[in-house]
């Protein structure tokens, strides 16, 4: 039995950050990176593109409908990326600065295509709606006598489910399904946020979405996935 | 249970802000003491951490053998210069 509980962003790469007072924002592994790849190291490139490769990929299909022209707007970006090394000077980290270079090139594909999705539209529909975190059936009226608000039935105990068990590969692809079922903007802060690991400040970056609407939609999105993990956790 | 308290409706609202560090302190001790009386919240916000892990698990698909055949390409082709 594991006697700790390995943090959820354990094999994330770590930032650190360089003193203020440079300007330089970007992590020294990230600038270690720039340099391997400034040599032509190709190793660098292909770990970098691991990385971010399938965030890009997702953050494109927000402003282009068509997924070959998705790729596109991918493969534009890492050539834009590659083209603008020698500029990149650490003010931003190299995951912001890539994605930025992504977002530019997807929106003015967006516009050539004469279509783009209005990311904000989703935002506001799914954030502005209400839209309780659980089945308000599963907690007695507010008007009872007793316990008005509080449980019908407590939520089961998952710490008592074997880790084999919740980290099996049926488990996650519930998981998975439940985060395929979910309305856009919600399932985009949830993939970059608990699978990519990002930080809330670079979601709403690149999202371009307010801290707040970012908690809403992560908040709605995880409550949605533990309904679904409860449905099938505790069937037997 | 104490009627200036939350009630578990109000506080399952409040759980990614109570992982993510963003309640005011009020708040935050008003949900602690919930907590510590209540074994049906303390199962909901475990549930949740468990959540938060599956999810952890996930994977994105790797990228397609032809798009990154393209990609190498095109990196050859900008240090080649």
């Amino acid at each position: 039995m594991a006697v700790t509980t390995p943090r959820v962003r354990s094999n994330r790469p770590v930032h650190m950050t360089t003193p203020a007072s440079t300007g330089i924002v970007a992590s020294a592994a990230d600038l270690e990176l720039v340099d391997a790849l400034r040599r032509g190291d190709e190793a660098a490139f292909v770990s970098l593109v691991n990385l971010h490769h399938a965030p890009m990929l997702r953050l494109a299909k927000m402003y282009v409908a068509d997924p070959a022209v998705a790729e596109e707007v991918v493969q534009e970006a890492w050539i834009g990326v590659l083209r603008g090394l020698d500029r990149f000077e650490g003010r931003a980290s190299l995951k912001t600065w890539i994605l930025s270079i992504l977002a530019n090139i997807a929106k003015t594909r967006a516009v050539r295509e004469s279509r783009s999705v209005p990311f904000s539209q989703w935002v506001d529909a799914e954030a502005g709606a209400d839209e309780p975190t659980v089945e308000p059936d599963r907690f007695l009226p507010f008007d009872d006598p007793h316990a008005p608000g509080h449980w019908v039935s407590f939520p089961s105990r998952w710490d008592e489910i074997p880790e084999g068990r919740l980290l099996a590969r049926e488990t996650l692809s519930v998981a998975r399904e439940a985060i395929d079922g979910l309305p856009p903007a919600q399932r985009q802060v949830i993939l970059l946020r608990d699978v990519d690991g990002w930080a809330s400040d670079d979601v709403c970056n690149v999202l371009g979405i307010s801290e707040s609407n970012q908690r809403v939609l992560l908040h709605r999105a995880r409550a949605k996935v533990r309904r679904a993990l409860e449905r099938y956790l505790d069937e037997r | 249970m104490a009627s200036t308290g939350l009630t578990c409706q109000e506080l399952v609202e409040l759980v990614t802000d109570y992982l993510q560090y963003t309640l005011p302190s009020a708040e935050r001790e008003r949900f602690e003491q919930h907590l510590a009386r209540c074994d049906g919240c303390t199962n909901y916000l475990e549930q949740m951490r468990r959540t938060i892990r599956v999810v952890g698990r996930l994977t994105e698909e790797s990228i397609e053998p032809q798009a990154r055949r393209d990609l190498l390409q095109v990196f050859r082709d900008w240090a080649k210069g």
